[in-house]
């Protein structure tokens, strides 16, 4: 029986982009449906009541949400094609640590750099500098955050990278001087097809934040 | 066999966690407590630098820090008594309810934490939690495992013992038993499991030392109408 994969999601969610990573590193065919998420579907509804959020992965009729939750459900369901996460327990243990720290840390003080000014903004470009520091820290000298190979981290990390324009114009600073480590390592992620594939533009996400900006009166 | 030591800190509903994973698998351990908040012990600080909080578990010598990443480490590497599933698609539901917990925290924290406006707030965000997890994590069952306890009743055991201790210190009743049986039925059967009715902290204790918490994050807060 072929698998019947689909996706809910919105293209410049960075959560949403995970599983878009995932799912071509494993090369699995999926029908992609864009969500307006000020009217939103049916189906999105139906199928992630608890939330009403993107992203959303349908697997045969069954819903998995939560960015990081479809992330490993797809790793372990189509577990013979680049395996996302290691085999060994503790290596394991350490990939979801640092995913989770990604998960909780950058994204409240990321959006603060560009939806508020002043003091907020002040404090949320500390804070989101201070974490970017810790993860360098954690990076190393490994060419990817999973060791030789790109893994669950590196996924979990990457889609952040194509709104580094949106953070750095509005923060007023530059990532290759408060963390050098990192843009070497996002431009070798972004070598990977499945990533360069995903990951918009910067500038295009820089608009749609303008855009926002104007619809929300933020500016 | 190496050796395993958990830090832990007696009313954490977080090193509960692992403790009952522990037991549950009979797996033997060393428990170490720290002395919070007094201090963070330098075992803390090399083990669990980046969040320097308790429960770390030490598998010879190597640490695991954040409870739920911790319940993972333990089913991985010690299988029997499965708190898991094997389905992939209950596994990820499993995985999202231990989220779902993780993310209405913070309104249960509000809720012991506040007064006033803030704590009105917190109160109908809990309430609001609550009935989702009644209606859609629990349903039917009896836990949120199935017959038996899982993963997922253990990443909630702090609603079934540390929730009614807050709510007493704090003098407000949220659990109501009429509008939500099925939690209020999960927490009779939650804590009459064996490993976990055996492994809780002292109520009166627990009840005196969130009474000493509450009383001093009341005098933080900006001044009450009295």
């Amino acid at each position: 029986m072929a698998d019947e994969v689909s996706l809910l999601d919105f293209w410049p969610s960075m959560f949403g982009m995970r599983v878009r990573v995932t799912l071509a590193e494993k090369g699995i065919k999926y029908e992609y449906k864009e969500e307006d998420l000020r009217h939103k579907s049916d189906l999105l509804l139906k199928m992630n009541p608890v939330h009403k959020k993107i992203p959303v992965l349908i697997h045969n009729g069954k819903s998995v949400c939560e960015s990081l939750v479809i992330v490993q459900y797809i790793d372990e369901v189509w577990k013979d094609k680049s395996p996302l996460l290691p085999s060994d327990p503790y290596q394991r243990a350490q990939a979801r640590f640092w995913a989770d720290f990604i998960d909780k840390k950058i994204y409240e003080p990321g959006r603060k750099l560009w939806a508020t000014k002043g003091e907020e903004q002040g404090a949320a470009k500390k804070e989101f500098l201070d974490i970017f520091k810790i993860l360098e820290g954690e990076l190393g000298d490994k060419p990817y955050f999973g060791g030789e190979t790109f893994g669950f981290v590196d996924v979990s990390l990457i889609t952040f990278y194509c709104w580094f324009y949106v953070y750095e114009t509005f923060g007023k600073f530059s990532f290759e001087a408060e963390c050098p480590k990192i843009l070497p390592w996002a431009k070798r992620c972004i070598q990977k097809e499945s990533v360069a594939k995903t990951l918009p533009d910067q500038k295009k996400v820089y608009e749609f934040v303008l855009e926002m900006k104007k619809m929300f009166g933020l500016d | 066999m190496e050796d395993v030591k958990v830090l832990g800190f007696w009313p954490s509903p977080f090193s509960h966690r692992v403790v009952w994973a522990l037991k549950l698998k009979g797996v033997k351990y060393d428990y170490i407590e720290e002395d919070l908040p007094n201090y963070k012990s330098q075992l803390l600080l090399q083990y669990n630098p980046v969040y320097q909080k308790i429960p770390v578990l030490v598998h010879g010598g190597k640490p695991i820090a954040e409870s739920l990443v911790i319940l993972q480490y333990i089913e991985e590497t010690w299988p029997e008594n499965p708190l898991l599933p094997k389905d992939a698609h209950e596994r990820a539901l499993a995985r999202f309810w231990m989220q779902f917990g993780l993310q209405k925290g913070p309104i249960f924290v509000a809720f012991f934490t506040t007064a006033g406006e803030d704590q009105e707030k917190a109160t109908r965000e809990a309430l609001e939690a609550l009935e989702i997890i009644e209606e859609k994590a629990l349903g039917d069952k009896k836990f949120f495992s199935g017959d038996s306890i899982g993963m997922v009743d253990i990443a909630y055991g702090w609603l079934a013992y540390w929730f009614p201790c807050m709510e007493e210190a704090v003098g407000l009743k949220v659990l109501n038993p009429a509008t939500l049986p099925r939690v209020h039925a999960w927490i009779q059967d939650f804590k009459e499991v064996p490993v976990i009715k055996e492994n809780l902290p002292d109520y009166g204790k627990m009840l005196a030392y969130m009474k000493k918490q509450r009383a001093k994050f009341l005098s933080h807060l900006p001044s009450l109408n009295h």
